[in-house]
């Protein structure tokens, strides 16, 4: 039995919703390279509390991993994504997104 | 006692958010990114994913925003530039995120029934060994095929950044 002081479940879900229209934002709205990086990592995170979530309901440990290998791809993510924006910033010599546009054209 | 902490963590987790994008300079959202993760590590704990809630602090808080620091330190990177942005934009942007918000919040209230309860203690398959098991027996093939794609990113990683040999 569910004790007096439960929360709901779907207020995890709508945390998970809020912090990923956040990381949209972010993303759209800020013009430095790294900050645009860091939103994408804030999207993950919420995507990872939503499957963490929806394993409890359904009390399987299946989205605990699922997030796991999120975790992992971040990882690699974060590796690959800052070796480019440090081979950007070599050539370009600017974190600015609106002058790293010569692939639009 | 559930519900304050996940109240409390939940507004740390949304402050630090809002922080985020709306700090200029790259340290400041940095530092905000790592409260999201401490806070959302205390809601994994409450949901019953210790594995994870520890793994989000040595992976997430501790390797990934350490290698985003050491890289804005690297680059001596600024506070951005104010640039014009359209007006569209700047009028449009906030309603329209809004109402995005509103109707997925709306759907999830909609398809998910109210007393599903959550509380601490309610799911006790979090552990290391409760996550262990599946992982090397249901999930082989792709924990191989991530351990693949770690090493692919190193290379990556180390062949984008290195010096040029002239």
């Amino acid at each position: 039995m569910p004790p007096a002081h439960a929360v709901p479940l779907n207020w995890y879900l709508i945390l998970s919703a809020i912090l990923f229209c956040l990381g949209i934002a972010g993303f759209l709205y800020r013009r430095n390279i790294i900050t645009v990086f860091m939103s994408i990592e804030l999207m993950l995170n919420a995507v990872n509390l939503t499957f963490i979530t929806f394993s409890y309901k359904w009390k399987a440990v299946d989205g605990h991993i699922f997030s796991f290998f999120v975790m992992v791809v971040a990882a690699a993510e974060a590796a690959v994504g800052l070796a480019i924006i440090l081979t950007v910033f070599k050539n370009r010599k600017s974190l600015e997104i609106d002058e790293i546009s010569s692939m639009k054209y | 006692m559930d519900t304050v902490l996940f109240l409390v963590f939940a507004l740390i987790a949304l402050l630090c958010g809002i922080n985020l994008v709306v700090q200029t300079h790259p340290i400041s959202s940095a530092l905000s990114l790592i409260g999201v993760m401490a806070a959302l590590a205390v809601l994994y704990l409450l949901l019953g994913a210790e594995f994870l809630a520890a793994a989000q602090m040595i992976v997430y808080a501790g390797a990934i925003m350490v290698l985003f620091i050491f890289v804005i330190m690297l680059l001596n990177a600024g506070a951005e530039r104010v640039t014009k942005t359209r007006q569209l934009v700047k009028l449009a942007g906030v309603p329209l995120m809004a109402v995005f918000l509103g109707i997925i919040a709306f759907i999830i209230q909609a398809l998910l029934p109210k007393s599903q309860l959550v509380w601490f203690g309610g799911f006790p398959g979090g552990g290391p060994r409760d996550i262990g098991i599946p992982l090397f027996t249901n999930y082989l093939l792709p924990f191989e095929v991530t351990s693949v794609l770690i090493l692919i990113a190193i290379l990556g990683a180390i062949v984008l950044a290195r010096k040029e040999i002239d």
